[in-house]
């Protein structure tokens, strides 16, 4: 026994480490499923009345309709000024090279109070009230640096010799860009844009500086969590879980079939 | 053969899409966004840390008066949760190196065919939302919850025990949350290491741990500096913690700020305090680029 | 929009070409003529400029003078796109995202060609790969990318083919088996193919005329028997195959024959076999190769007192080292005719050769240049 241990103990921390991981997950899950009225705190029976109708209890779809809108808006913007950065800094020679780096590398080191605060004060100075529009541009800024380094990494493993390839074979720099490095570096958008959709969805501290009376998903459990949150908080919670899992699962299998001999 | 390398890199360049004005094209929309949204806030905050109440005495109101002295006022009125805040951050930082290090050389090296799958695992808690997961931390560790209830069986707890609206539940909380941000550096780093440098340094009479002590940890080095501070930057910052899973005594820097803005208005300080906080959190990220370079960071 | 490949025949001339990146001339005032329809190769260590040159010549790289041009079209400056020249790169540059079919197409869909479909097939059967076409370049093998990057080149019936070492990464049996096709390809197409390779093996098995490069500049240039038996500098006696030079006094002449003294022995050198540059005025470096030396029958010319200090068995010849009195090694090598040997280490022995096979080089050369057996040093 003693050897077995010895032997797995690396294994066996892994496993707990993995448990550990999950327990506020599975409880979130088997929550979702509480009996409950208004307060979810403790166990009254199970039911699945709750995955029957996400939208009973009131403000919860409102919250949700509201984060997948910035969600989405602030997503679309983020990946396409991202993406030109990336391209700009992974396939160009231009000077201030390290200054566009430093700028893209400090928000991510800023802590999200600070953005949120300065970018409050600076909305109220303007004479601008928060809420939805203050929100996106929010999200959209701490998004970029994001999408600039996901698809910053993606271009770099790009071999420049397919580009030269292209070339060789009569395409124009246009041409080359449209049928080779393009659909090549798509995968890479495509999960930046994922990136920063979950970042945004994600978000409280900045979305609460900026979002005045507005409220996102975030800011309804955080605001509901003193009386207790309704189990249909739980039911969206365990959906986006399920959801977001399930694409990585079929890109990650999508893509091992694909580099299979 | 340096010269050859220098050659090809730089002619892999030349080649590139080719007028000159194209990367500023790319560049200037995006970065006049970062430079509208992000510079120019914190230029002016920057100039509200320095203003003092306006002689109008109408709430929210202040005039610019260079008052440097504001930022030794917030300090000394806020010195405890500025401690506080790099305290927590570092013990959960501490606590996630010794938690994530041993799952990620797990993956890294002993997980075969299942690599792939154990490193989605990893990350696929965190599609729920932080808040959910910070809830359901408080309600697990709750006074109604099962963790309390096994810890008062074995009298671990008193009657009047509880977990929760401590600085251990913070702490536990913050721990979690940043997981992640100290898991996938490290497994990055771990999982550039050439299996067969361990295979030399087996066949050079190092036993397992000497091994791990002279070979696989400082190369994993990179990745635990990376982590380190992907995991303590935010930590400083956060406040959410704090508050679902705190008490009044257990207030952070973020906690003081948000009232600073919101309950009290007090602009001036809150912005004090928000950009001591950054210059903390700066300097060492500065430390590391040195190393590092700017390259890396992006 | 380019159907210059059509139009433009016509050998390759360089002229004067130079490339320099800042400080470092990596191509260093190139001129040579490429005869169309002809295999020729850029033979050279690394660093020697030789890829740069080909990088020129595909539109990749810019030079920084001179001129570059095919018949009387001169593309010094034209983009790839609007060259009639295609290369075969290294490591194959196959579009991972297209299909087989999709990647050899490539060139004739930007041209605008009618009868893709035609074209493409009959050049993958040529390579014998058309049951592959809908498959993707990561499910083939390293010498099925290797075929189709020829493909996918040379169905667009370029005036000049590229290639850049283009076997470099295939085990041995398969590069030899692609060398013969590679030939074989070029005679059936009739295409201008210029192969760069470091590897001098390769560049004699395959081309009509090649050019060796060392350090940005052409050393020699000739069909390969010429480069081989009458090398003109060290270098091209070193770099292809090995050569023993030692130096020598010239004494006199005979006729015009050259006759001179090595360390007391007398070595004649015929009038045309003597590539020497500067009057020979101090000495002279007299060149031999190891399998024209022989051991056992005494010869014209004759360097008596070597001691063997090794033999080597290497199945086709056997191969030894003799150390001279003189303090230098040469290598001698002798065909295995099946004649048992009785020779020994530490055997006495004179190294003898019929004088027509001598060649003398400049004796105040670098008698090592050419020699490095990592070709990083060079």
């Amino acid at each position: 026994m003693k050897r077995w241990l010895s032997k797995n103990l690396i294994k066996v921390y892994a496993f707990l480490a993995f448990v550990y991981l999950f327990i506020p997950i599975a409880y979130t899950m088997a929550f979702s499923f509480n009996n409950a009225g208004k307060s979810n705190l403790t166990w009254r029976g199970f039911t699945f009345a709750n995955w029957q109708n996400p939208c009973g209890a009131p403000q919860v779809c409102n919250a949700l309709g509201n984060s997948l809108k910035i969600g989405g808006i602030a997503t679309l913007i983020a990946t396409i000024l991202g993406t030109m950065i990336a391209f700009a800094l992974g396939r160009h020679r231009f000077r201030g090279r390290s200054v566009v780096n430093i700028l893209i590398f400090l928000p991510m080191a800023t802590p999200e109070i600070v953005l949120g605060a300065s970018l409050l004060a600076m909305f109220l100075n303007l004479g601008v009230n928060p809420g939805f529009w203050p929100t996106v541009i929010a999200h959209v800024m701490f998004c970029i640096s994001f999408v600039v380094v996901t698809v910053k990494a993606r271009i770099a493993s790009l071999d420049p010799k397919l580009e030269e390839a292209a070339m060789d074979l009569y395409a124009t720099e246009a041409e080359t860009f449209r049928r080779v490095t393009l659909p090549l570096v798509m995968p890479g958008i495509f999960g930046a844009a994922l990136l920063a959709f979950s970042l945004s969805f994600d978000d409280f501290i900045i979305t609460n500086f900026n979002s005045g009376t507005l409220t996102t998903f975030p800011k309804f459990v955080y605001i509901s969590s003193a009386r207790g949150i309704p189990p249909q908080a739980n039911v969206i919670g365990s959906t986006m879980f399920i959801l977001a899992l399930t694409i990585v699962l079929v890109g990650q299998f999508a893509s091992s079939r694909k580099n299979r001999v | 053969m340096a010269f050859v390398a220098a050659v090809a890199k730089r002619s892999a360049n030349v080649r590139g899409i080719k007028r000159p004005s194209t990367p500023y094209i790319l560049l200037i929309p995006g970065m006049a966004w970062l430079f509208m949204f992000f510079i120019y806030p914190l230029i002016n905050l920057a100039s509200t840390s320095t203003q003092t109440p306006a002689a109008s005495g109408e709430v929210g109101a202040y005039v610019q008066t260079f008052r440097f002295a504001n930022y030794i006022d917030a300090f000394s009125g806020a010195r405890e949760q500025f401690l506080r805040s790099i305290f927590y951050a570092l013990i959960a930082t501490l606590l996630a190196l010794a938690i994530s290090y041993p799952l990620a050389y797990a993956i890294a090296f002993k997980s075969g065919k299942w690599k792939n799958l154990l490193l989605v695992l990893v990350v696929a808690p965190f599609f729920t939302s932080f808040l959910l997961r910070t809830v359901a931390w408080k309600q697990i560790l709750g006074n109604e919850g099962p963790v309390v209830a096994v810890l008062k069986f074995l009298h671990i707890l008193g009657p009047q025990g509880g977990l929760t609206a401590s600085a251990f539940a913070v702490v536990t909380g913050m721990t979690y949350n940043f997981l992640p941000f100290m898991t996938l550096p490290l497994y990055a780093s771990l999982e550039r290491i050439d299996p067969r440098t361990l295979e030399a340094s087996s066949d050079l009479y190092a036993n397992g741990i000497t091994t791990f002590r002279k070979v696989t940890f400082p190369l994993s080095l990179p990745g635990v500096v990376a982590g380190t501070l992907l995991t303590f930057i935010p930590a400083a910052g956060d406040y959410i913690n704090a508050t679902l899973l705190g008490n009044p005594r257990t207030k952070m820097i973020g906690n003081v700020i948000e009232a600073r803005f919101f309950d009290i208005v007090d602009y001036p300080t809150a912005a004090a305090l928000s950009f001591m906080l950054m210059a903390a959190i700066l300097i060492m990220v500065m430390v590391y680029v040195r190393r590092a370079g700017t390259e890396e960071l992006v | 929009m380019v159907d210059a490949a059509a139009s433009t025949k016509g050998d390759l001339t360089l002229t004067n070409l130079v490339k320099e990146f800042g400080d470092f001339r990596a191509v260093d005032d190139l001129s040579l003529v490429i005869p169309e329809g002809s295999f020729f190769a850029l033979l050279g260590p690394s660093g020697c400029g030789k890829t740069t040159t080909l990088r020129m010549i595909a539109g990749l790289e810019e030079p920084s003078s001179g001129k570059i041009a095919i018949g009387s079209t001169d593309i010094t400056y034209a983009k790839p796109y609007a060259r009639p020249v295609n290369t075969v790169f290294q490591n194959y540059a196959l579009f991972p995202h297209l299909t087989i079919f999709e990647n050899v197409a490539f060139g004739l869909r930007r041209r605008g060609v009618k009868d893709v479909k035609e074209q493409v097939t009959k050049v993958l059967e040529l390579v014998e790969l058309a049951h592959l076409a809908a498959r993707k370049p990561v499910q083939l093998s390293g010498g099925q990318q290797q075929r189709i990057a020829v493909a996918r080149a040379i169905v667009n019936r370029p005036a000049l083919l590229l290639l850049d070492e283009p076997l470099g990464a295939l085990d041995l049996k398969l590069r030899r088996q692609m060398q013969i096709e590679l030939k074989w390809i070029q005679t059936e197409v009739g295409l201008t193919f210029v192969h760069v390779t470091h590897d001098q093996e390769e560049a004699m098995t395959m081309a009509d005329t090649i050019a060796v490069m060392n350090e940005g500049r052409i050393e020699q240039m000739g069909t390969p028997v010429e480069l081989y038996e009458s090398p003109k500098t060290v270098f091209v006696a070193n770099f292809l195959g090995q050569s023993n030079l030692v130096k020598g006094k010239v004494e006199g002449t005979d006729g015009d024959d050259l006759q001179v003294s090595v360390h007391g022995n007398r070595i004649v050198v015929p009038a045309n076999r003597d590539f020497s540059t500067d009057n020979h005025e101090r000495s002279v470096l007299i060149g031999i190769r190891p399998e024209k030396i022989s051991i056992e029958h005494p010869e014209a010319n004759t360097l008596g007192g070597g001691i063997i200090t090794d033999i080597s068995f290497v199945g086709v010849s056997t191969q030894f080292q003799i150390q001279m009195p003189w303090g230098q090694e040469l290598a001698v090598f002798e065909q295995n005719d099946g004649g048992a040997s009785h020779l020994q280490k530490g055997d006495t022995v004179s190294l003898s050769w019929k004088p027509q096979f001598t060649f003398a080089l400049d004796g105040t050369a670098d008698i090592d240049a050419g020699t490095s057996v990592n070709p990083e040093e060079e």
